[in-house]
Parts: C-alpha cells; structure tokens; sequence
C-alpha cells in the first residue's frame, strides 16, 4: 500500500485575521457562484470495492428515479429562475450526460454556464484506481466535455467526492485552474501540488442542498433562509477581503416544486442587495489569481 | 493498487438511458396536458393501508417495519393505530373536504379490515394495489416465478374480499426488480406508481403507465424523516401548489400534478390532523385545484394521449 501520512499536506495555514485584501470587479465584495450539479447515476453500475452505488439490489428504484427527475423536469425549473435573476451555472458535470442526455448539457451550453468535471457518472468512484485510471478519466472528461460544448473543462469536483492522494497533483499536470473538493476556506486558496498551480474554489457542504435537505433536514424556507444568512455575512466580511459564496445544487432536490419558490426568493434577494459579484467559477478564480500573482491570496 | 479494467468500461455510455424501461422525455416540451373544467393542477391524494406482521420477512425490511426484538408491541400496534383510529379521521376530513383519494391498500387490510375498506369504497374513493402485507416487499433477489406469484395473490386476495380488481399498483418502498414493471402487465395493471422521476403520468415501452408519487412529498419523508411539524408539512405542500399552479399559469393552462402521499398512522395522528383538514380545505377552494384519484387522472391524459397521437 502507498503511504498514507497522517497530514495529507493540501495547503500551507493562512489565517484568517489580516489577509492581503482581495477586491472583486465593481468593488464588490463577495463572489458568488452556482454549482449545479448535472449528473447521470447508472442503473445498474459495476460493483467499487470501497463504496456501494445504491442502497438497495438494483434497480434502486426511488433512487434512480429521484436522480432522473433532475434530467426529465427539474433542471428547466430551476436553470430558469437563475437565468431570471442573472445567475450563470458553474457545471459540475457528470461528462456521460452529454452521451445520455445531450439535450440537459445543451441547454446549460445555451445559458453560457461554464463545465467542470464531476467524473464520467456519479456511480464510478475514483479510490484505488491506479495513475494510468485516473489519467484516463481526466482525459475522458476533457475530451467529452470539449467535444459536446466546445469548452475546455478547468475545474474539478471528484465523481461522488472521491480522490486519490494524486488527483491534485494530476489536474495542475492537465492544466486545470481550480478543484472544489475542499472545504477549508471562505476564500481562494492555493493548493500545494508537485508542478504548476491548482486553486481551491470555496464550494460548500454547508450550504449544498443536499446537506440542506438531507443532512440538516431543512424545509424548502429553512434552507433559503440558510442562503440570505450565508451571504450576508460573506458580503460584510468581504468588504476587509473579498469572499467566496458557493451555491451547490441538485436540480432534483431544489427544483422540487415545494422547494423552487423559496429557493427564488434567495436568488432574489442576493441579485438586488448590490454588494455580490454574480459569476462563473473560472472567472473569480483568475480576478483571485491576478491580484495574488501567483501567490498566496 | 488499481482497479479491475472493467471498472473504467462503460457498455451502457449511450444517447438515452442506461436501461429499457421507458424513452427519455422532458416534460417541459411535450405536448401539454389539459385538466377538467379549466383547473390546472390535479391534487392527487394517496393515503396507505399497511398490515405489519409482527415477525418481519421478505425480501427487504418496509419503512415503518418492526424494530425491537419479539415481540415488537410498541411498533405493531403504533402502525395498526392508524388502521383502527387515524384513517377514520382521514376519511372524515376527505369528506368534509369534498375530495376524493386513492388507497395503497394491503390485502391482508382488506381481509383483516373489511368496515375499513367498505367506507373507502362507499366513499367514493379509489383501491390501489399495495402488496400482500408489508412484508411483500420486491426486490431483485425474487425469482420471476415468485414475484409474479405475490402479485397474483395480492391481487386475487383483494379482489375476493374487497370485491374490486384495482387498476394501479404501488410496490412497498417503491422498490422493483427487473421484472416489476413487465409482471405488473402480465398481471392486468394499467399503471404504477413506483417511479418518483416525473410530474405527470407517462408510458413504458410495455404499455404500463408510470403515474409518479413523489416519495418527497410524502408525509413519511416530511415528518418521520426530516422530523418536521405538522404545519411544516402544509407550508411545504402550499408552496408546491402556489408553484405548479403559477407554472400552469405560465405555460397556458399547461396541466401540472401535485402528488401528496399520506399515512393514517403518521398524519392521522391528534396533533396532527388538523393540519391535513386545513390543508384540503384550504386548497380545495383555489380554483386551479382537481382532486383526482390516480386512475382519474390516469384515464385523463390517456385520452388526450390518444388524441395528440
């Protein structure tokens, strides 16, 4: 077995209290981004031997279906209320969806949202695959996302969040700006990796619908309520540093219908309150990249 | 270490999906559907008739099932409260109400329980096929043989006591095999219920038609899972009325389905119920709603089906 040292040795400690100030364009003071996640979970995926795709003998059917609503309704549903309030996607990409369900990538393509890739399906796990495995999802991502949107993928949020020790440093190799796999942060950092540069893009847990839901069990108002209460206070701490805000979503949880109507009424408030810099994941990271010039931010 | 070659294959890596069931459809540009009498969302109510035997067996352990060691009295006889007590307060709000529902009924309610299932038919209210008893749970582990042989004797044993054959089917859980959804055909079903991936009925290649019960919008999700009030539940199943309702409105009148799944011994609780009553009250008298029962709304969209061809 490979080592396994007790500090996986991500970052360097950067505190808080007393970082060089970050400004985001217009003076803003908080970035906000929404990372809805396009997904396609197979039916009936081979067996990981870390990790059980489904809870039930397939087919798991509540769980697939659930997932589905998101490529059958929900994505329109909720891809409609953040074009309404001028919110772009930051893609995190399932990249066999653009074989599965070409018509879901296409629509996102049309609204100008930037890819990133979440793997080929969130039923493909990446531990324990060796360097030539991972290369060749990587390489698979890049290729499918480029063929289907013509876009060249930068960013990555491992398929289910799961990571070998050397994922970093095989995404700074493939020219990737940034990963949204770790949580250590409320803004941009710089990820230690053997060459090149990789940057961490706050994503959240927290304040990802799936946490809210099913983690927090929220109700729909709860959750948006959670969202004006995560922004507000990232917009007044950015004023001494620019800010970070993710929103993750899954269009099969907030798109629900009980859920959606809430869920606008928090886009609402952050589009009108004029302190948050609405944008796509590449672009906070390269405006965080050119005031730190390549150092820590 | 690496994994096996095969784990990186991906023979199903397709337009479409990754299995026959059913062709991939987006709702929001099919054709759409058009409700009675100028309504626009049809408010589906499914209320579940569930039997515990007190010694759990089948495939999978139902949700609500027993969870002491034997003899499990506390569970047996909270779930059996809402076959004595709580589904006689949910039939009485359905009426004052004014609305009809369909029951997911358990043979093995219809045998034990025949006043029950006298006043749901006397009501006016629809019989869905809910397994033998909550331990007919389906998975894949039943051979063909035997899954098919626990429908055709829920079947037959509700049709015997309750002297109705029901035309919909719900799997305990929502849980099928590979098989479900053929053997449902072969059985005389019009349609099910088990797949939460859509808001409006659609067909299966076989002809079995899926009309979706939103596990989220159950009261067993809302209050027994994410452990939230009575009122939260209403609050929640308002805005997704106010929601379809304004879609409906948007698209033209464009028919949307509100799915609300209810259980006597959670909802029909004292302290509970009057949340129901207000609910169905309250969203009885907006005029975009249709309370329906599933094969109502089911034989709806088929004939509009036939005629957009």
């Amino acid at each position: 077995m490979e080592p396994r040292p007790h500090d996986p040795d991500l970052y360097d400690y950067h505190p808080y209290r007393g970082r060089p100030k970050i400004t985001w364009p217009g003076g803003k003071s908080v970035a906000v981004w929404v990372a809805p996640n396009l997904e396609y979970y197979e039916i009936d995926p081979p067996a990981h031997p870390a990790r059980k795709a489904w809870p039930s003998l397939h087919p798991s059917v509540v769980g697939y279906a659930h997932r589905d609503h998101s490529n059958r309704v929900s994505h329109w549903r909720m891809a409609e209320v953040m074009s309404k309030h001028g919110f772009p996607g930051s893609v995190s990409l399932s990249v066999a969806l653009c074989q599965h369900h070409p018509e879901v990538v296409e629509d996102a393509n049309q609204r100008d949202w930037e890819f990133f890739s979440h793997g080929i399906y969130n039923t493909r796990y990446a531990y324990e695959m060796d360097e030539a495995q991972e290369r060749a999802i990587i390489e698979d991502s890049i290729h499918t996302v480029q063929e289907a949107t013509g876009q060249r993928i930068r960013g990555w949020l491992a398929p289910a969040l799961t990571h070998t020790p050397r994922t970093l440093d095989l995404l700074s190799q493939y020219d990737f700006t940034y990963t949204c796999d770790l949580y250590h942060d409320d803004q941009v950092q710089e990820v230690k990796v053997k060459q090149g540069r990789l940057a961490s893009i706050p994503y959240s847990l927290e304040v990802n619908d799936h946490y809210g839901f099913f983690v927090y069990n929220m109700s729909g108002r709860e959750y948006a309520d959670a969202l004006i209460r995560q922004y507000e206070r990232l917009a007044a701490e950015g004023e001494y540093s620019g800010t970070v805000m993710c929103i993750p979503l899954h269009a099969y949880l907030i798109g629900q219908p009980h859920r959606i109507g809430p869920f606008e009424e928090a886009l609402r408030h952050i589009a009108a309150d004029g302190r948050a810099w609405i944008a796509r994941a590449g672009e906070i990271v390269d405006h965080w990249r050119g005031q730190t010039g390549g150092g820590q931010g | 270490m690496a994994l096996d070659p095969s784990y990186l294959e991906y023979p199903h890596r397709r337009r479409g999906y990754d299995h026959d069931f059913f062709e991939w459809s987006c709702l929001h540009t099919r054709p759409p559907v058009h409700w009675p009498d100028g309504t626009s969302v049809a408010v589906w109510l499914c209320v579940s008739l569930e039997w515990f035997p007190i010694v759990p067996a089948g495939p999978f352990k139902a949700p609500g099932h027993m969870q002491t060691a034997y003899p499990d009295y506390r569970h047996y006889t909270a779930r059996d409260y809402g076959n004595r007590v709580g589904v006689w307060r949910m039939l009485d709000a359905l009426a004052a109400a004014g609305v009809k529902a369909s029951f997911a009924t358990n043979a093995a309610i219809a045998e034990r329980y025949p006043e029950l299932v006298a006043a749901v038919i006397e009501g006016g209210h629809e019989i869905i096929a809910h397994s033998t008893d909550m331990n007919g749970t389906i998975d894949s582990s039943l051979t063909r043989e035997a899954e098919s042989a626990l429908i055709g004797e829920a079947m037959a044993r509700i049709e015997a006591a309750s002297g109705v054959r029901p035309t919909g089917w719900l799997s305990i859980a929502r849980q099928q095999s590979w098989h479900t959804a053929d053997l449902l055909k072969e059985h005389g079903l019009t349609y099910t219920c088990d797949w939460v991936n859509d808001e409006l009925p659609y067909a299966f290649k076989n002809g079995l038609i899926n009309l979706p019960l939103n596990h989220e919008l159950s009261d067993r999700q809302i209050i027994t899972v994410q452990q939230k009030s009575a009122d939260s539940w209403a609050e929640s199943l308002t805005d997704a009325f106010d929601w379809l309702a304004g879609e409906a409105a948007a698209q033209g009148g464009a028919g949307r389905m509100l799915p609300v799944h209810l259980t006597p011994y959670i909802m029909g609780l004292p302290y509970r119920i009057k949340a129901l009553e207000d609910w169905l009250q309250g969203i009885s008298q907006r005029p975009e709603s249709w309370f329906a029962t599933g094969e109502e709304i089911i034989a709806h969209w088929h004939k509009q089906e036939q005629q957009d061809g």
